[in-house]
């Protein structure tokens, strides 16, 4: 069946619980390469941060929220790894900063980042928060601080509303550039 | 303002006689580039496509390379997902056990990447190829799947960082010192989202594998590409390897850079990067004492002719230390044989080393020497992260294979010049 593109006021929040990480949260920590040899993300999603955390998968709620310093998702090229995230529930992922190839396959994917270095310091693990995507605004329901982070380029919003950027092409015919 | 290298390869490919830093183009792409992880899953992702055939079968790279000869039924069952796209597909450049190496050293050998071209590849490593003046860089599997079906790519132009490097580097430095040092200059995220441009004199003395590895680190620095201009050597190297004509882009005069950074190559030594980051590095001179457990010479870094030279440069009539285990992997078919021709395998039997058939393994704790709690290892790999290559109490050193050939001998992290 034909995807369809959902209502992007929808789609365009995320609420949930914090699980805080430091600087350079690498692939290999999200996904070891020992659980590579499955390609299902909810297999994947089995072991998601279990080199960095291993009461992870336990903990996590669907909604919940994961937030990092820089360079997040750095190393491997690895899709299983924003896959893993997907999948384990998490509604979005907040940085300083993202490295390219895990920016690249977290929009590709449908799964909602945004970088924010002021929200990246100041949020606690276990905070309750909400992220509206179109404006950038992240609130911290728990201390009642606000952030703006970096709000996606309109065509970034429009594969994220997709569903990844494979229903994207199904439904426009271009590629997202193409068009912008 | 002008452009830089990578600058105008991507606007040819886009069609566009100009393009600035932080535009976005769609580029049209000479080669697509998947390997036994991360290609089933772009299958998958194909599958749900409405359009479900390739764009060009000869533009297409599937190189089965990273748990093969397969350790295990699910990597068997992957490799099959690929065997089969291929056969379906015809897919020319297919690679399997007898004709596969690890990738990046694989896809230059056989001619597939000359000067020009722009590439991606599902593996963080496709960077490599910048040394022969191509654009290329690693995405993901849902990339790799549009790409095939496409033949494009969207990309934010980036802006760039210019490494000068000047003087000759001494005797036991290589590449490897030279990009191990840049990323502990500027950082793991130092080339965030950038373009990392290589110019000046000291180009001339490094040899074409030199500068694949510098390049093929340049994802270690957070760089979306590395590249080198386009010289003699590297002409000579693609007339040799390749039958594919190729196009020469030099950055222009007035090209635009946010940073630039001078290396004098003559005054670098040989370097260590200790865990668990690539930027956490030391001159030989300052590592102390570190016994080590296990040494791997091989990878898409450092599995090379010119490595396995350096190794068996060291081990010659030496013996590995009792208590550490030597592994040695040419990156390819014809690199084992020209090893095997030169008597390099001889040399690294004979010194209690073990050769291994080409494989990503070890270097990402697949299989073939995965590392126990507590246990350590020097390597010539590109990442030394937590758990990379085993258990997450394991501790992985990067280095190059002169150092690394020298610490087997040695039971510990030295120098080569302590075996002369």
């Amino acid at each position: 069946m034909r995807p369809k593109l959902q209502r992007l006021e929808d789609m365009m929040k995320a609420n949930g619980h914090v699980f805080k990480y430091g600087d350079n949260v690498d692939t290999d920590v999200i996904i070891p390469a020992r659980y590579l040899n499955a390609t299902r993300g909810e297999e994947l999603a089995k072991h998601c941060m279990e080199d960095i955390d291993k009461e992870f998968v336990q903990k996590v709620q669907p909604g919940d929220i994961i937030v990092a310093n820089k360079n997040f998702g750095c190393g491997s090229s690895r899709e299983h790894a924003p896959l893993a995230i997907k999948c384990a529930g998490v509604s979005c992922v907040i940085a300083e900063t993202f490295a390219r190839i895990f920016y690249r396959n977290a929009i590709n994917i449908g799964l909602p980042i945004i970088e924010c270095p002021e929200a990246a310091k100041a949020v606690q693990a276990g905070d309750k928060i909400m992220v509206d995507f179109d404006s950038g605004v992240i609130t911290d329901e728990t201390t009642g601080q606000s952030f703006t982070g970096q709000a996606f380029p309109p065509f970034m919003q429009e594969i994220i509303a997709a569903g990844g950027l494979v229903n994207y092409i199904n439904l426009s015919k271009k590629s997202p550039a193409s068009k912008s | 303002m002008g452009m830089t290298m990578t600058q105008k390869i991507l606007a040819a490919h886009a069609g566009l006689s100009k393009v600035k830093a932080g535009q976005l183009i769609e580029a049209n792409l000479d080669l697509v580039l998947g390997n036994d992880i991360t290609s089933p899953v772009a299958i998958n992702e194909m599958k749900k496509m409405d359009n479900q055939s390739v764009f060009d079968k000869d533009k297409i790279a599937l190189v089965m390379d990273h748990f093969i000869p397969n350790k295990d039924i699910k990597s068997a069952e992957n490799c099959k997902c690929c065997r089969d796209f291929a056969g379906e597909h015809q897919i020319t450049n297919y690679f399997d056990v007898g004709e596969m190496g690890i990738e990046h050293a694989l896809l230059p050998e056989k001619g597939l990447v000359v000067a020009g071209d722009a590439v991606i590849g599902a593996d963080s490593h496709t960077c490599t190829y910048g040394a022969l003046g191509a654009f290329s860089t690693g995405v993901g599997s849902t990339d790799m799947a549009a790409g095939m079906v496409t033949g494009k790519a969207w990309f934010k132009v980036p802006s760039a960082i210019r490494f000068e490097l000047t003087g000759k580097p001494g005797k036991w430095v290589s590449g490897k010192d030279v990009i191990l040092h840049l990323i502990g200059m500027i950082g793991v995220d130092g080339a965030l989202y950038q373009s990392m441009e290589f110019t000046g004199d000291g180009i001339q003395y490094l040899t074409m594998d030199d500068r694949f590895t510098i390049c093929n680190m340049a994802i270690e620095a957070g760089g979306k590409n590395g590249i080198f201009p386009v010289d003699d050597l590297a002409i000579s190297y693609m007339k040799e390897h390749s039958t594919k004509d190729f196009t020469i882009y030099a950055a222009d005069e007035d090209a635009e850079y946010e940073q630039t950074y001078t290396i004098d190559l003559s005054q670098l030594k040989p370097t260590v990067s200790f865990p668990h980051l690539p930027e956490n590095t030391k001159t030989i001179d300052e590592v102390g004492d570190i016994p080590i457990d296990q040494v791997v010479i091989g990878s898409c870094t450092n599995g090379r002719m010119d490595d396995m030279r350096a190794a068996a440069k060291v081990l010659k009539g030496k013996k590995v230390a009792r208590g550490v285990r030597c592994i040695v992997i040419p990156a390819t078919q014809a690199i084992y044989l020209q090893a095997m021709r030169e008597g390099l395998l001889e040399i690294f039997i004979e010194a209690g080393a073990v050769v291994s058939t080409p494989t990503c393994g070890p270097c990402l704790g697949g299989y073939m020497g995965i590392l126990a709690a507590g246990e350590r290892c020097i390597s010539t790999t590109n990442r030394n992260f937590v758990g990379r290559m085993g258990h997450v109490e394991s501790e992985v050193y990067l280095a190059s294979p002169a150092v690394a050939a020298a610490s087997a001998v040695l039971g510990k992290i030295g120098c080569p010049c302590a075996l002369e």
